[in-house]
Order: structure tokens, then sequence, then C-alpha cells
């Protein structure tokens, strides 16, 4: 047997070759993520340019549909002037203390009940059956009840955003204790864990990542529950601001809320990863989408 | 002609002496399915294991080889029959007991060190000397360099090495092991069942040693137990005497251990045959 290695020149020549593909490659890539965004500018431009000329032509009837330009005055004109209910940022304000307060009390409660049920076969076995129907119960409705019970104040809103919720919470978290991996849990068992500490060192982080990926979702819940809660009835607040708009045919009203309640939201998503990933930061990273 | 000495010696089963490490005696395990029947796991089960020895179990898939660990961990209760873990029956887990599984059993939220710290803190050991000895045992399976590392950052091979010493940590007096490194190639294998004959040979723990891997068993094991296809009983016991300290790499040319592996493996070979024909007919 002889082992065959390569002479020093042929190596120089090959790193040689290595260093230019690399480059090519890497440049592909650059050039990749600018076409990729600049498709997004163009989309986004294209569409409320054919959204304002339409409405500009009356192809588009911007009474009832806006036109971009309608939405933009109609945002500027309340964060100038104020909004007909009081100044733009207490509606804001409002809304937000509603959805976080419905938020953080129905994530929390949320997050026991799944544990407490997740470790518990009986309470498992015999609540299901209700969660199931609960949870198929059309859960917006209760938002007259609490207007009816709680008055027009916080406190209904903040009752509808924890219903909605509290359910989405609780299924995953159920559902992440159940699925923790049972030899990890006789491994714990056998190093000498108490059945609490098996809770606390395995059940719950093994449970973390289906509660984050609930928590995503339920932070959009809390926000439709305290917006549809000001709608039934408020006297403040982002809800109240698009009914009003509606009862006044104000179409540019309502899309400039909506929008608002959409960056909202955004902002808040952004902060939820930022805490999952700082939370989670054991995890493999995952692949990065394309262009983000 | 020279006779070559005969290194298996296959041994009649007695009643366990009542102060072996493990004691299994005439054990029958049974269990109720989720739809409400009887599936007998393992049945008449006879074993015991001197302290210090090291035994392994081998046996045709399905058979209830992991079953016997369970019960010496207490996880599962005899039907009928006592299993007696250094002299006292079984009732709850015991602190002298160290496992090692077959799947990943470290917990990924978890870095290298925490992992390790993880058995003397449950415990009730201060956290500085639980970290100072988990840091020993990180070093003693020569991980020295990964101690903050996750899981998921490491190779199968390092993982099982923390495995090792999440478990080596408790100093256990009795050490079971189920099918440990099945799950590593070829070359892992082999350096991971020295590391383990080394740490056993320090520690002096008794240990039970679940495989399917018959080689494997021959290599690391004073005894051999040779299950039959489920329900599972023992169907012989041999000896292993060859010498110690043994070298994995070097063992399985040494003419001895092949003549042992070739007649256990006649024994074995019925089993393995009936297993896997009951498996092809009842499709589980």
């Amino acid at each position: 047997m002889t082992a065959i290695s390569p002479t020093a020149n042929q190596a120089a020549v090959r790193d040689a070759s290595i260093a230019v593909a690399e480059a090519r490659a890497r440049a592909r890539l650059r050039r990749r993520h600018a076409l990729v965004i600049s498709l997004r500018l163009a989309i986004l431009v294209v569409f409320l340019g054919l959204w304002e000329l339409g409405a500009d032509y009356n192809i588009i009837d911007p009474f009832f549909f806006a036109s971009p330009s309608g939405i933009w005055q109609q945002i500027w004109s309340w964060i100038t002037e104020g909004t007909s209910q009081g100044p733009l940022w207490l509606q804001i304000y409002v809304t937000l203390e509603e959805t976080f307060l419905g938020f953080v009390i129905g994530a929390l409660g949320g997050i026991a009940a799944g544990i407490i049920l997740g470790r518990n076969r009986l309470l498992a076995d015999v609540f299901s059956i209700y969660i199931k129907i609960a949870n198929s119960v059309p859960r917006v409705v209760l938002g007259s009840v609490f207007i009816i019970a709680l008055g027009l104040g916080m406190a209904s809103k903040v009752a509808l955003a924890v219903v909605m919720v509290f359910f989405v919470v609780f299924a995953n978290a159920f559902q992440g204790v159940r699925e923790a991996d049972r030899a990890m849990i006789a491994n714990a068992q056998i190093l000498g864990a108490s059945p609490f500490q098996i809770t606390r060192t395995v059940i719950i982080p093994s449970a973390m990542s289906w509660i984050l990926a609930s928590l995503h979702v339920s932070f959009g819940f809390a926000l439709v529950g305290a917006v549809v809660g000001e709608f039934l009835g408020a006297k403040q607040g982002m809800g109240l601001l698009i009914s009003t708009a509606q009862g006044a045919f104000n179409a540019n009203g309502v899309f400039a809320a909506m929008i608002i309640l959409a960056v909202m939201a955004l902002v808040v998503e952004f902060i939820i990863t930022r805490f999952e990933n700082y939370v989670v930061k054991w995890r493999p990273a995952p692949f990065n989408e394309q262009g983000t | 002609m020279q006779v070559q000495p005969m290194a298996a010696e296959k041994l009649s089963q007695a009643a366990p002496q009542a102060d072996a490490a493990i004691a299994i005696d005439d054990v029958t395990l049974r269990f109720v399915t989720p739809d409400g029947h009887m599936m007998t796991a393992i049945r008449d089960f006879t074993m015991t294991v001197a302290r210090g020895e090291f035994a392994c179990v081998v046996g045709p898939t399905g058979c209830g080889k992991s079953t016997t660990l369970n019960l010496v961990t207490g996880l599962l209760r005899p039907t009928t029959g006592n299993v007696r873990v250094m002299g006292t029956p079984v009732t709850d887990i015991s602190r002298d007991i160290g496992f090692v599984f077959q799947a990943d059993a470290l917990f990924p939220w978890r870095s290298v060190i925490d992992n390790v710290a993880a058995g003397p803190l449950y415990r009730g050991t201060p956290k500085a000397q639980a970290y100072d000895r988990a840091r020993d045992w990180i070093a003693r399976v020569g991980l020295g360099r990964f101690e903050k590392h996750y899981p998921h950052q490491l190779s199968g091979g390092m993982r099982k090495r923390v495995a090792l010493a999440q478990t080596f940590i408790n100093q256990p007096k009795i050490l079971l092991m189920d099918e440990p490194f099945s799950a590593l190639d070829m070359q892992t294998r082999t350096a991971m069942q020295d590391e383990l004959l080394d740490l056993w040979s320090e520690q002096k723990s008794s240990v039970v040693f679940v495989t399917h891997d018959l080689e494997e068993a021959v290599a690391l094991a004073d005894k051999v137990y040779v299950l039959t296809a489920g329900p599972g009983t023992v169907k012989s016991v041999y000896r292993i005497d060859l010498p110690r300290p043994r070298v994995m790499a070097d063992i399985r040319y040494d003419p001895n251990f092949v003549e042992i592996a070739k007649v256990i493996w006649n024994d074995l070979r019925e089993e393995v045959q009936l297993g896997q024909s009951r498996t092809l007919q009842t499709g589980h």
C-alpha cells in the first residue's frame, strides 16, 4: 500500500480556485438578497399605486374602500389633531393595556392549568371533554356577557382577552407536558429528582417550546379580544375608534385604525421573538430564511 | 493434540444468595395492556449479580431484556417473586442505582456541566460542591473543553460520554445499562466500551448491561445471560473467563473470544429465529 498525497503546487492551485469559487458564491447570495428585497418593495408600490389610481379614477369607490392617501391623511390628523375621543396615543395605550393584562393573565393561567392537568392523568381524563366543549364555543360572544356583567370599563375587555388567550396557551402547555420525553423523566427520577423537581427541571423546560409557540398566536388573540370588547361597548380605545368611524361611514378611519393595530401587533411579535430566543438559547439555530 | 481451555463455562442456576448486589428470584411480570389484555413480559426469571460483577443480558428483540432493568430500578413491580438490591427488597428507586439509557436522555436545555451536576443537585448537594465534582467528571470522560456546550452541539459519542459522567457522578453501586451504545458507529462504540470498563474497574460497581449484540456482551462481561424469545426467561448463563483488563479493539481477534462467542451464539440462534418468526406472524 502506498499513500498518495498531493504536491505543494497542486495544493496551492486548489486553494486559489476554492477562494475564487467562494467569492462568486458570496456575490450570488448578495445579488439574490437584493433581488428579494426589491421585489418586495415593488409589490408594495404597485399594490398601493393601483389602489390610489383606482380610487382617483373612481374604479374603486373611495367612499367604501378608502384610498392610501386618504388613510394616510386620517392617521396624520389623528396624530396631529387627536381623535374625536381624545389623543391617539391614549387610545393606543388603553387598548395595549387591556391586551397586555389579558395576555399575561390568560397565558399564566393557561400554563398553570396545562401543567397541572398534564401531570395528572385523572384530572386530564375528567376535564378533557369540558375543555373541548369550551374550546369549540365561539368565545368572542362572551364579550357581550362580560360587558353586561363587568360594565364598559377596562375589566370587561381584559376578561374577554383572557378567555381568548387562556385556551390556546392551555392546549399547548398541556400537549407540551404530555410530549415530555419518557426517557428524560426516568433519567431525572433515577438521578434522584423528586416529583416537584421533575416538574420544574424537566417538564416545564420541555413544554417551553410548545408554550412559546402558543404565545405568538395568542397575543394576536388578546388584541382581538380587547378590540372586540371595545367594539361592543367602551369609552376609550382603538376598537371604539373603529366603531365610531364605521358609524360615520368613514372607511379611511377604519383602515387607519386597522393599520395602527397591525403595527402594534408586529412590534409586540418582535419583542416576543426576542424573548423566545433568549429563553430557548439552548436550541439549535434554525436555518436562516432567505432574505430576512 | 492440545486441548484449548474452554473459557465459557455454562453455569447452573441456583437460588440467589441474600447478600448479592442484585438478586432477582423467580420473578414473573404480567401487565394489563391499555385494551384490557394480560401480557406476560417475563416469567420465572432468576438472576444474580455479585458485588463488582459485570453481567450482560442478551436475547432476541422484545424478550423483556429492558424489563429486567426496570425491575431493579423499582419502576416496575414483579407480579410474583421478589427483587433484592444489596440485600434489601426493592420498594422505591434506590440511591445506589445509576442508569444509562439507549436513547439520548440528556436534558437538551442544560449545558454539559449542568447536565452532569444534575444528579448531585437533585440529591441536595451544595451547588459549589456539585459543580466541582461535575467539572472533575467531565474532565475524566475527556470533555474538559466542552463544559459550556449544549448537547445538540456535541457528537453522539460525546453525548454518551456526558451520559456516563452524569451517571457515574452519583457513584452508583449498581449500574444498569440499556443498550447504551447501540446507536453509535463501530469505532465510537469500541472507544466507549473501553471507557466504560475503565470507569467500572475504578468504581467497582455491579453492572447489568442489556444488549442485542452478543460480541459486545462477551467482550465486556463476567457473566452472560441468554434469554428466550418472549415471554423471556433465562435460557442459560455463561461465565466468561477472559483475562482483564480487556482491550476492546483487540479482544475480538482473540481465539478464545471467538470460541466463546460461537458457543453462545449456537444457544442464542434458535431464540432469535423463534422471535423473528413470531414477529412476522403477529406483526409486532
